[in-house]
């Protein structure tokens, strides 16, 4: 069954969609009550944030938009060192989309907001003209467990952690476009649980960023500039699979400027950054994280290169597309 | 033997006579910034970018006419991603594509045979740019269009060759002392292509892979050659290279395509550099001959010195101020192969 312009009218095609489908999948005391907003219980400062998500393929190898919509949101929130607590979702959809589909991708959602410990506590459905995609926007509340963590919040001499492989999810979504057969998967993921052990654990963390869109390099800057640091990192270090390293060379793309939905950096005083390496190393989405540099003084960021050369690394500009030769 | 600290001690302490090289591959650019070469080595060894990007020398005409293409009724134009940012007189792909232009992406021109064939309702321009790395599989393309008998697909093409322009370079430009030749073009045309050249211009010509390692060894080679006096075509990337090239590809590209003039954005026409389509698959060419035209570089852009090794980006007076990667004034700054572009995102 496809979705037409009647499942938008506010109707009764519309009601099916929220109790077939939402419903059914987001399942909870709060959104069940169908009201026009929902009333939440929440306990001292709050993180808030929103986020929309556009992405073509709507299915991809490691995860699909609606996976994405909930890690995106609570990775968001747990950056600021909140428990990811609840969710909004507002979808708009294509006509011309397949019902099947809107089901798929709810179930995922709840499957991932199960995960993260959140719920999703209201939203909303538009239908418009088009030729079949789906939108998301999702919208959520953490409350505040460690106050203070924040980009500008870095100390000369801290060190910087990041939680695994790069480039994941860019080489996964880039193949899936192109037609480029590899097993190269999403590393999409909550990052909640790592951060509530870093905090549990009581590691005092200066900063934490998700690396989502403009990659590694763009969080570096931005935490270079807002702190009044400069960075340095090592090449040699910073975790790539071989796989997406391939991926990387033959496409002309740069690692360090790849979008990524399930890493994170965290940057923490040197004295716990061993400490705080194996916290992020016992959780399933940290396998791989590796200490990549250190905040220096002065400003920007350095790449020491594998033959001990250096190299300045700026922020992305524009869109890392595929080079020519 | 030398060891790589070794190359690399001797490289850093070079006191001798200022030496500038020419690396014309856009590839070899990037990986000079990757690996951080140019802080390894002294200061009086000094790496210059050549017209080796083919984006960066591709006329603002070819993208005009792309643009034309894409904005036609039911025709679609393939492109690699970096011509996507092209400046045309008017607009870049991208921009056509904003305004209703019909342009995809695609990483391997034989994708476009499947596209044609899926929908012949369309059709599809391939926008065929590239060097002598690139153009083999435009033949392999020509002979999929042939075999599969396809008609809703055809070639614009603006396919340079790289030894005119190093001659072009040689005959006009004095002060570059080597040329740091590139990899795999190298491993096409063979390392006897750079011979002629070398006799007549008594100039380093060192063929060099894209690893760090490589690039310093080729740039090791090339100073001990200058402090020798005995200039040579050195072929450093065997495993790839050979003294011939690469026969087969030859042949290929040799029955599909013939040597032509053609327009360098930034240099201006240069002789029998430039391949197009035969006379007899004209009917697969959507207009790319009797394109060259004069084009005026924008006011106060120095890509043509940039390309000719005359300048650094950094010492044009546009570079990063009005000239960025944002809003290109000169096609050096749009791929990612480009020097000024390179240069931009890595000092």
């Amino acid at each position: 069954m496809k979705i037409d312009m009647s499942y938008g009218s506010g109707g009764k095609q519309t009601g099916n969609l929220i109790n077939d489908i939402f419903l059914k999948h987001f399942d909870n005391k709060t959104l069940n009550k169908l009201e026009d907003a929902a009333v939440l219980n929440v306990s001292g400062n709050i993180a808030y944030t929103t986020d929309s998500f556009v992405v073509t393929p709507l299915f991809f190898r490691g995860g699909d938009i609606g996976k994405l919509a909930i890690c995106g949101t609570v990775n968001d929130l747990s950056m600021m060192g909140a428990v990811p607590k609840y969710l909004t979702a507002g979808f708009i959809i294509e006509e011309g989309a397949e019902i099947e589909t809107i089901d798929t991708i709810a179930q995922s959602m709840a499957q991932a907001a199960m995960e993260a410990g959140v719920k999703i506590v209201a939203g909303d459905t538009k239908v418009i003209e088009g030729k079949g995609g789906i939108y998301i926007n999702t919208s959520g509340i953490g409350e505040i467990i460690k106050p203070g963590i924040s980009i500008s919040n870095c100390h000369e001499g801290d060190v910087i952690i990041l939680s695994g492989y790069l480039g994941e999810h860019h080489a996964a979504i880039l193949s899936s476009r192109m037609g480029i057969e590899n097993s190269i998967a999403s590393d999409c993921a909550p990052l909640s649980s790592i951060v509530k052990s870093l905090i549990d654990e009581n590691i005092n963390v200066r900063c934490m960023r998700d690396v989502t869109r403009g990659g590694l390099a763009t969080v570096l800057n931005e935490a270079a500039e807002h702190s009044g640091c400069a960075i340095e990192i090592c090449e040699e270090d910073i975790p790539v699979s071989k796989e997406v390293q391939g991926f990387c060379d033959i496409l002309g793309l740069d690692p360090l400027y790849m979008a990524n939905e399930g890493k994170m950096i965290a940057v923490v005083p040197v004295q716990e950054a061993d400490k705080a390496l194996g916290i992020i190393r016992d959780n399933k989405y940290g396998k791989n994280a590796a200490v990549i540099g250190r905040m220096m003084g002065g400003k920007g960021v350095i790449l020491k290169t594998r033959l001990q050369g250096t190299r300045s690394i700026d922020v992305l500009y524009g869109e890392g597309l595929p080079r020519i030769c | 033997m030398k060891t790589l600290e070794q190359v690399k001690d001797e490289l850093k302490n070079y006191d001798g006579k200022p030496i500038k090289i020419m690396e014309v591959c856009g590839t070899h650019t990037g990986s000079i910034f990757k690996n951080g070469i140019r802080s390894l080595l002294s200061p009086k060894i000094q790496l210059i970018s050549g017209p080796g990007c083919p984006v960066c020398v591709t006329s603002s005409s070819y993208i005009d006419r792309l643009v034309e293409l894409s904005r036609l009724e039911k025709h679609c134009v393939l492109t690699f991603g970096d011509m996507m940012k092209v400046k045309g007189s008017e607009y870049s792909l991208t921009e056509a594509k904003a305004i209703g232009g019909n342009v995809q992406i695609l990483y391997s021109p034989l994708l476009a045979i499947q596209k044609a064939m899926d929908d012949q309702d369309t059709q599809y321009i391939f926008a065929a740019v590239g060097f002598e790395t690139t153009t083999p599989i435009y033949a392999l393309m020509m002979d999929e269009i042939l075999n599969k008998n396809i008609n809703n697909l055809k070639l614009l093409t603006s396919l340079k060759t790289i030894v005119p322009a190093l001659t072009f370079i040689c005959e006009n430009e004095e002060g570059i002392d080597a040329f740091l030749s590139p990899g795999h073009v190298s491993a096409v045309i063979g390392s006897n292509a750079y011979q002629t050249l070398r006799e007549q211009y008594k100039k380093p010509f060192v063929i060099a892979g894209f690893e760090g390692e490589h690039i310093l060894a080729a740039v090791y080679e090339i100073v001990s050659q200058i402090k020798s006096g005995d200039c040579q075509v050195k072929n450093m990337y065997p495993s790839v290279v050979t003294e011939d090239g690469n026969y087969k590809a030859q042949k290929l590209v040799d029955q599909y395509f013939e040597s032509t003039d053609d327009y360098w954005r930034g240099i201006g026409v240069i002789e029998g550099s430039a391949l197009s389509l035969r006379e007899q698959y004209r009917d697969y060419d959507a207009g790319s001959v009797g394109r060259i035209q004069e084009e005026k570089q924008p006011i106060g852009c120095r890509c043509t010195d940039v390309i000719l090794g005359r300048i650094q980006p950094i010492e044009c007076p546009l570079f990063k101020k009005v000239c960025s990667p944002l809003s290109a004034v000169g096609s050096c700054m749009v791929s990612s192969e480009g020097a000024c572009g390179i240069w931009y995102k890595n000092i």
